[in-house]
């Protein structure tokens, strides 16, 4: 299909302005900084431009066009009330006076509050923009808090090696060693190789549980302890949260700094890769490092945006956060209520079990125990039929199904990290079940279909190396 | 039991599944988890959807929708005409509600949807290479610099105090645990344009990169070329361009910008009360490996037709975990599609009239403004929608006034600038009608002069 610039014709237009209505000014500007030549942006016309896009969009798979159980995405369904809920606050300027944004700041107050009750912690900020970047808010608020503390030795950041690359990324970001400690054979992070690198230099340690593997950190009130007992801070990476609202939080297990990702946990779309929402909790004895501004309340119950909060951090991101993202996640939750979370919940680990038992007989499963909200194929079986888990997922994609995550995390070795959520149906599982078998059988009888495929795709296996060799970035 | 309209499960089902994982009780899928919660948590019980609707009515009600309004303020965030198949088009669903183009041959619309944008901002900026999308402009700053950092190894950015306040917080938060040390450039007071004696006087061996903003934060527009040119040749120039004012002004990347980076919202996409919006990035080719975020190539399927897939991941966290050139993951890719849809409809030609008629508005309220003998001039340099002049009143009353009227007043500088208390930040676009202006000057006229 074309380029949108490749339907360029000069003579078109999809736009009009009205006629310029006051005096024309001469533009006094030195010639050097005045457009020479224009950007060539395209010229078509508004149907060009309609069907340019409904084509590109019949190209994509989404969470309303079918299964998507990507692991550790929570690709759960989007609520159509949530887009409607956000079209509502689109014509807010930020730099309003306060008591024109009372309901904004009243909504961002209440999600503070709600987030925290979540997560078990005492104060929430909804300044950063993803994941990502609640990690490094996170990482940031360590590192204040360590100087703070005069704990000049801390320089050591612990993770385990099925960490979220994410992680040891903002670590470093944030001026920290890394430093991995491995996972026992029962796939959770080892507490004898714990307690090996657990001494004086480590800040932290970033810990997601339940972990990529799906399953839960049983020892962690003793690694709570021993970080703690070494005044070390323990992060926890919310991407899993999905498993366990209403059940047990993060706070509860000992965990000083929270992340969450409003888009995985609290149906906000994904938006093809953006735009999240990674608001951070924290314990009582990091409030004051907070980003700021955060929403508080002043005795006249009017809302205001607090920039007094003396050993901040600083600021992550221009303006408030994605304030829209929010709406969605607030709208989502009271929708869902104290007791929709935790159903939530419950149903996302049910299916998860559902699947891993009714794939168990045919597939290997990594760690094969009641898991949480997600479980891993390991893939190196399929090897004896002279495919890999590449090869297997691009078949999923001929079904009309994406397939999970692949290659994550890095110590499964062929791993396919499967994500049902709760907004699937058993129908829509018991479909997944069949096709995975009806594959399993290609592969056994006839792999060349699994090589060759997706062959129902708008596209056929893409060549990666051709793109990073001579690199095109550009029409 | 409780049904939920976003949850299919019916006791059949449960029933069903835990008989198939060998548990009679959803809670034995949680018996290896300590007793630590007792599972209520303090928050409102679920409600219907007219409920939850109401409610968010409300609330949006007690929030100044600006649909209505005549907007005299932007600093940062613009109210600009959005034309009615952008958004129609950028949010459905099937964009919406996929996820990062992690199987490419199923996510083919995102993209090509995000390879057209990168083209695009390649256009408007000059610059040969862009990533598809950061959160925000302050984040696209802040990740410049320490791309700068990466491609020289010096460790200084001198960045100009005229750009965004928060950009400059930002890239302080940012940098700080980096050892990025972050000098302040200072600005004119006579022409708002950066102090080029001061920027000669503080560039070291140790310095890495120079930012500015085109046009800055007062809206005034710095001279590009002038500053390249003290540059030592090892020094990259960081320049935050408003995307609409490259319609009118030359292009960063033909004035010696190494790296162009700015705020995406006025292409397209709402205000938001300031997010989500995004950032865009793009640099010289040869820069490429240091450049943070996700990035779309183009290449060939099994067919050797033409397709698009996600490139140099091995910069990227999921590879390189702690040696990533950045720990960004999420992008904004809606928004960068919002933007590209934005910028195919409003063509060429568009952009060229768009920032014609922001400029020529501005220009016109500026004049009128001055005429009233209410307002002093601040500024000497030229500017493109925006500008600070100091009123001979109380800002506060006036804004307040304007109010009244559903106007939006300008941004009072005194939130940012210790010195520029009732300073008044004015900004104007293409969706300003001259009865607008010509009436928010009749406005002027009610207002008593007091001496500040």
């Amino acid at each position: 299909m074309k380029l949108i610039f490749e339907k360029d014709k000069s003579g078109r237009t999809a736009f009009s302005l009205p006629k310029l209505d006051v005096p024309e000014t001469k533009i006094e500007l030195e010639e050097e900084l005045l457009r020479k030549k224009e950007p060539s942006l395209p010229q078509v016309h508004e149907l060009e431009i309609v069907r340019h896009y409904n084509e590109l969009e019949r190209k994509n798979h989404s969470v309303d066009s079918g299964f998507y159980p990507l692991g550790s995405c929570t690709m759960k369904y989007n609520p159509m009330l949530n887009e409607e809920m956000a079209n509502l606050f689109n014509n807010i300027h930020p730099y309003l006076e306060e008591e024109h944004i009372q309901g904004a700041l009243e909504l961002m107050y209440n999600l503070q509050k709600y987030l925290g009750e979540i997560t078990g912690m005492d104060a929430v900020t909804l300044q950063p923009a993803a994941g990502a970047h609640g990690e490094l808010t996170g990482m940031l608020i360590v590192r204040k808090y360590i100087e703070d503390n005069g704990y000049t030795n801390k320089t050591k950041v612990i993770l385990p090696d099925s960490a979220h690359g994410t992680n040891p990324a903002s670590a470093k970001m944030a001026g920290f060693d890394v430093v991995e400690v491995k996972s026992g054979p029962d796939g959770r992070v080892d507490l004898e190789e714990f307690k090996k690198v657990m001494d004086d230099s480590v800040a932290a340690i970033m810990l997601t549980n339940p972990n990529t593997l799906g399953l839960f950190e049983k020892d962690i009130l003793e690694m709570a302890k021993l970080a703690h007992e070494h005044n070390a801070l323990l992060y926890y990476d919310g991407a899993n949260l999905n498993a366990i609202m209403g059940k047990v939080r993060p706070g509860d297990m000992g965990f000083d700094i929270v992340h969450l990702n409003l888009h995985k946990t609290f149906s906000t779309p994904h938006g093809m890769g953006g735009p999240g929402s990674g608001p951070v909790g924290v314990k009582e004895k990091l409030k004051d490092y907070l980003p700021k501004p955060i929403v508080d309340i002043n005795e006249e119950g009017k809302y205001y945006l607090n920039y007094n909060i003396p050993k901040s951090i600083g600021r992550l991101r221009t303006f408030y956060g994605n304030f829209s993202v929010m709406v969605r996640a607030y709208t989502y939750i009271l929708m869902m209520g104290k007791e929709g979370l935790k159903f939530a919940s419950e149903m996302a680990v049910l299916n998860a079990n559902y699947l891993r038992k009714k794939l168990e007989k045919e597939f290997k499963i990594a760690y094969n125990e009641i898991c949480k909200h997600e479980f891993i194929i390991d893939g190196t079986f399929l090897k004896e039929y002279g495919v890999k888990t590449l090869d297997f997922a691009k078949r999923l994609l001929d079904y009309g199904i994406h397939p999970p995550t692949i290659y994550f995390p890095l110590i499964v070795h062929e791993a396919m990290m499967i994500e049902p959520t709760e907004t699937e149906s058993k129908e829509e599982l018991d479909h997944f079940i069949d096709v995975m078998h009806k594959i399993l059988e290609e592969a056994k009888t006839n792999p060349e279909i699994l090589k060759e495929a997706p062959v129902n795709t708008p596209v056929r296996r893409l060549n990666e190396t051709v793109a990073n060799k001579q690199l095109k970035l550009r029409g | 039991m409780k049904r939920f309209p976003y949850i299919p499960h019916t006791e059949e089902d449960i029933k069903e599944m835990m008989k198939v994982i060998g548990i009679n009780d959803i809670k034995e899928l949680y018996k290896d988890i300590p007793e630590l919660f007792d599972g209520e948590l303090n928050i409102p019980e679920s409600k219907s959807e007219i409920e939850v609707k109401r409610e968010l009515l409300e609330l949006s009600k007690r929030t100044t929708n600006l649909e209505n309004y005549a907007m005299f303020r932007g600093a940062g965030i613009y109210k600009h005409y959005v034309p009615s198949a952008v958004y129609q088009l950028s949010t459905k669903r099937n964009f919406l509600t996929a996820y990062t183009p992690y199987q490419a041959e199923v996510s083919q619309g995102t993209l090509q949807a995000l390879y057209e944008f990168q083209t695009a901002i390649c256009e408007i900026t000059g610059m040969e290479v862009a990533n598809s999308s950061m959160y925000d402009g302050g984040t696209a700053v802040a990740e410049a610099i320490l791309m700068a950092s990466r491609v020289n190894r010096k460790h200084k950015a001198l960045v100009a105090k005229s750009i965004h306040p928060e950009y400059i917080e930002v890239s302080k938060t940012y940098t700080e645990s980096q050892n990025i040390e972050i000098e302040l450039i200072d600005y004119d007071e006579k022409t708002g344009k950066i102090n080029l004696e001061d920027l000669k006087s503080k560039i070291d061996e140790n310095t890495s990169s120079v930012v500015i903003s085109y046009p800055n934060f007062f809206g005034i527009i710095e001279n590009i070329k002038q500053i390249k040119e003290i540059l030592p040749e090892k020094v990259l120039l960081i320049v935050n361009a408003y995307p609409i004012a490259l319609g009118l002004l030359e292009a960063p990347g033909n004035l010696g910008a190494d790296i162009v980076v700015g705020e995406g919202q006025s292409l397209g996409n709402y205000m938001s009360f300031g997010g989500p919006t995004f950032g865009f990035f793009a640099s010289k080719q040869k820069y490429i490996r240091q450049m943070p975020g996700r990035i779309i190539g183009e290449t060939i399927d099994a067919d050797g037709k033409r397709g698009f897939v996600m490139v140099l991941q091995t910069r990227e966290q999921h590879i390189r975990r702690a040696r990533a050139t950045s720990n960004i993951c999420s992008n904004h890719a809606l928004m960068a599609v919002i933007a590209s849809v934005y910028l195919s409809i409003i063509g060429r030609e568009g952009l060229k009239e768009i920032a014609y008629q922001n400029y020529q508005k501005a220009h016109y309220l500026a004049k009128k403004l001055i005429e009233s003998e209410k307002f002093d001039p601040v500024f000497e340099g030229e500017f493109f929608n925006e500008f600070v002049i100091k009123p001979r009143f109380d800002l506060e009353v006036f804004n307040k006034k304007l109010l009244e009227e559903k106007y939006i007043g300008p941004l009072n500088l005194g939130k940012f600038f210790e010195d520029k208390k009732n300073y008044a930040l004015f900004c104007s676009t293409e969706l300003n009608t001259k009865e607008e202006i010509d009436y928010l000057i009749s406005k002027v006229g009610e207002i008593d002069e007091i001496d500040f």
